[in-house]
């Protein structure tokens, strides 16, 4: 039950500050007692937050771009009711400057209020990355009706397959940089034991990343479901690989259309996915399967961490909101060799990745065409703007085709202020 | 976790068998080690600085290891694991150190003046003689676990008293954020610069954070002595020239550590070291001396004998390549080194160096000359 695993509201006590590294005085350790308290205090005199202010300025990532010296110092001694610190929570971006062309985010959280006791550095981070949304003014929209997309099947002429994936993160259980193996073995009997009440199309099966057989193995490698260890250091540098793969695993279904990861980046990733161009299907299978798993978690007293102000709360400021990628691999072999392409995905809301996904190029003329935005539109809204912006990039390939010209449509307009 | 151990309070309100990590298929020395019951008699339990438990294990954890090599799968994030974490480390110390005990003592000897020989290893074999070790500043926290300030005032530390050394330990220091490419050239050339570690052993354990704030390296003018700042250790102390004079080498090991020591005095700052665990390093397998000496040497012949592992065990030496740990040999070139850390001085290790590089180098010549060598091998050390 969850309340086992409640949350203790630890009270900042001032045992609790031994992010304290002073001068080691006492050779013998102790529990934490008043003892702490002076060697805390200590530490704030030997260090000030001056002293560990880090380093940016050969950084490009939002963070860096974002953090100041005072609101290191304000922030540099705060925790969280988990006990997670500002350090822990920008390691990552300390450690990755980042690329003069790509902009990283730079910081991750680690628990739902990570986003609250730090929100001095978070906000302007989210208000960057996400088209200039202001978390203290604006609330995000949740719409997961399937039923209202429309044009959403595609010329399979040209859409080789169709996905849609968010993330979803179980309250009261610390996130992947911070979490201990108890929570994150929590999360995955949570989840799993959800996934096992699931039925008809849905109906699947757990396989452990500890347990797997080797022919598991070398199945779900061939399917395309395999997720392994992260090797990008923006995830081994926010702590998120530890104790791998202890509690990390795959459930699918048995159709192979409904996917989830288990304590990768996210609590859960939640992905449906089929060969072809029904978007629609996809999208209504991803919301009648999350709202199956939310139902399923909620009879056994958990929910999913959500609030109107930042939408579904994930450990990357970027998946904040809907959390969503909804994306098609598509063959554009004349249009993605026209100079305006560029600026019709931009004008589009669109992005385009390699058949790989993130960070990697695009073979031959299939492209991963997906929605940018996150936060701000709710899941219906963004998954129409990949229907429309797709079937419009079609569109622009059967006229090229035929010899006739395209135009660069009009830009979509963020979200409503 | 790294330097922030605040999180480790909250893990307590969870079960022992929740939190214990999955061992069963790990080959280090800690999950050796490691019960359920250690686990839970130690986990509440933190040093002064707020290093865990679960801080000193998470590269073990992480890095399952080899079913041929042996790693150590813990470190110390300050002076006071080794004590407070005792129950571990003491039994993961016994394992790597040959049966080092707790009631040990460990004797310190640099005077360079009791090596006995070295300096005349045959040029023609031993290409070149380096000895390293490193030093932790008494009073500031370890590499997994300092925060920037930490770092920052032990380079600063270091760094001072580097520049007020003279004679031929004058020297200067490149820090690695601001080193221009031309300085970084020359120290890739000399074969001095170390990089960002890729090991998952160290990064699995902290040691990259802030990568490059407030490392750097530095040299005297003759690039024989050099000083590795805030890499796996606070400082690594290095001592090499070309050629087979240890003597010389060893020498100049000594005396440059002993006047950095006496300036870092000056300023009330001591070394770490204890007369059980000797000097205090990062890992458990650097304790005691944590001196290598060695010599890169040629034993094209002697190397693909039958008995030439066995040959070094017994003279307490190992082998690597030339690159270093985790290296092969290049045209059969070694890098041959003393294998004990603990429960020998300095001086004493050296000599091992000394005394079984001038055998090998015996033996390589009979078997140059067809003949055999097998009354040449000696007993156990």
């Amino acid at each position: 039950m969850a309340s086992s695993f409640a949350k203790v509201m630890s009270s900042r006590t001032t045992g609790l500050l031994m992010a304290s590294l002073g001068a080691g005085a006492v050779a013998t350790g102790y529990l934490l007692n008043d003892n702490a308290a002076v060697v805390a205090e200590q530490r704030r005199k030997l260090y000030p937050p001056s002293a560990d202010y880090p380093d940016l300025r050969k950084h490009n990532n939002c963070m860096a771009g974002a953090m100041t010296p005072a609101i290191y110092a304000k922030l540099r001694d705060k925790i969280t009711p988990n006990n997670w610190t500002l350090d822990q929570c920008i390691q990552t971006g300390v450690d990755n400057p980042g690329h003069p062309f790509i902009k990283t985010v730079g910081m991750v959280a680690g628990d739902e209020e990570s986003y609250e006791v730090f929100a001095e550095i978070f906000d302007p981070v989210i208000k960057d990355r996400h088209n200039g949304y202001d978390p203290k003014t604006m609330k995000h929209p949740t719409d997961l009706d399937a039923s209202k997309i429309h044009s959403g099947v595609f010329d399979e002429n040209y859409v080789l397959s169709s996905r849609v994936r968010t993330g979803r993160s179980i309250r009261g259980l610390t996130l992947p940089p911070a979490c201990s193996r108890s929570e994150r073995r929590e999360v995955e009997r949570v989840t799993v034991q959800a996934l096992a009440g699931l039925k008809g199309d849905l109906s699947g099966h757990y396989y452990s990343l500890t347990e797997m057989t080797e022919q598991e193995q070398q199945r779900l490698i061939d399917d395309h479901f395999l997720f392994d260890k992260p090797v990008s250091p923006l995830l081994t540098c926010a702590f998120m690989a530890r104790d791998w793969p202890d509690a990390r695993g795959i459930w699918h279904n048995n159709e192979k259309t409904f996917l989830i990861w288990i304590n990768e980046e996210d609590h859960t990733r939640v992905i449906s996915m089929e060969k072809g161009g029904n978007m629609k299907r996809v999208f209504e299978r991803f919301c009648r399967g999350l709202k199956q798993v939310e139902h399923l978690i909620q009879e056994r007293g958990w929910e999913f961490m959500w609030n109107e102000r930042l939408g579904y709360i994930l450990t990357c400021p970027s998946n904040l909101g809907t959390g969503l990628r909804a994306g098609v691999h598509v063959r554009l072999p004349k249009l993605s060799k026209d100079p305006r392409f560029g600026k019709i995905l931009d004008n589009l809301r669109l992005q385009k990745r390699g058949t790989g996904g993130v960070d990697t190029a695009a073979v031959g003329d299939t492209f991963d065409i997906s929605n940018l935005d996150r936060l701000g539109k709710s899941e219906v809204e963004l998954v129409q703007v990949v229907v429309d912006g797709v079937n419009y990039l079609i569109e622009c390939e059967k006229r090229l085709e035929k010899g006739q010209d395209i135009k660069i449509p009009a830009p979509i307009q963020h979200f409503k202020k | 976790m790294p330097f922030g151990n605040t999180h480790n309070n909250f893990k307590l309100n969870f079960k022992v068998e929740e939190e214990y990590p999955d061992l069963t298929k790990h080959n280090n020395h800690m999950a050796k080690v490691l019960t359920k019951e250690m686990y839970g008699k130690l986990r509440d339990k933190q040093t002064p600085t707020g290093f865990t438990l679960d801080d000193a294990i998470q590269t073990g954890v992480d890095n399952p290891g080899h079913p041929f090599i042996m790693t150590v799968g813990c470190v110390a994030g300050d002076e006071e694991s080794y004590e407070v974490f005792k129950d571990l480390f003491d039994p993961v110390i016994s394992d790597r150190h040959g049966g080092y005990k707790a009631t040990d003592k460990h004797k310190t000897d640099l005077n360079f003046e009791n090596l006995k020989g070295g300096d005349d290893l045959d040029p023609n074999y031993v290409l070149s003689s380096r000895v390293r070790t490193g030093r932790s500043i008494k009073g500031y926290a370890l590499p997994p676990h300092n925060s920037r300030g930490e770092r920052r005032a032990v380079e600063k530390l270091s760094v001072e008293a580097l520049n007020s050394l003279d004679g031929e330990f004058k020297g200067k220091y490149y820090p690695l954020k601001s080193m221009t490419d031309a300085e970084q050239e020359q120290l890739i050339a000399d074969h001095f610069l170390f990089d960002k570690p890729v090991s998952p052993l160290l990064l699995g354990a902290g040691m990259a954070r802030d990568w490059p704030d407030a490392r750097g390296i530095w040299h005297n003018e003759n690039k024989t002595f050099l000083v590795w700042v805030n890499e796996e250790d606070h400082l690594r102390v290095i001592s090499m020239q070309k050629g087979g004079n240890m003597k010389e080498v060893f020498k100049r090991f000594c005396v440059g550590l002993k006047r950095i020591e006496d300036i870092f005095k000056k300023h009330n700052h001591d070394y770490m070291w204890n007369d059980h665990l000797g000097f205090i390093l990062t890992c458990p397998s650097n304790l005691g001396t944590g001196l290598r000496g060695g010599v890169h040497v040629k034993l094209p012949k002697l190397s693909t004998h039958a008995k030439f592992e066995e040959i070094l065990t017994r003279l307490r030496l190992q082998k690597r390549g030339t690159g270093g740990v985790d290296t092969a040999s290049v045209g059969g070139v070694f890098d041959i080194s003393n294998a004990d850390r603990i429960g020998s001085s300095e001086v004493e290790q050296v000599q091992c160096v000394v005394d079984g590089v001038k055998l090998m180098v015996e033996m390589e010549k009979k078997l140059e000359k067809g003949e055999s060598i097998d009354s040449m091998i000696p007993a156990q050390k």
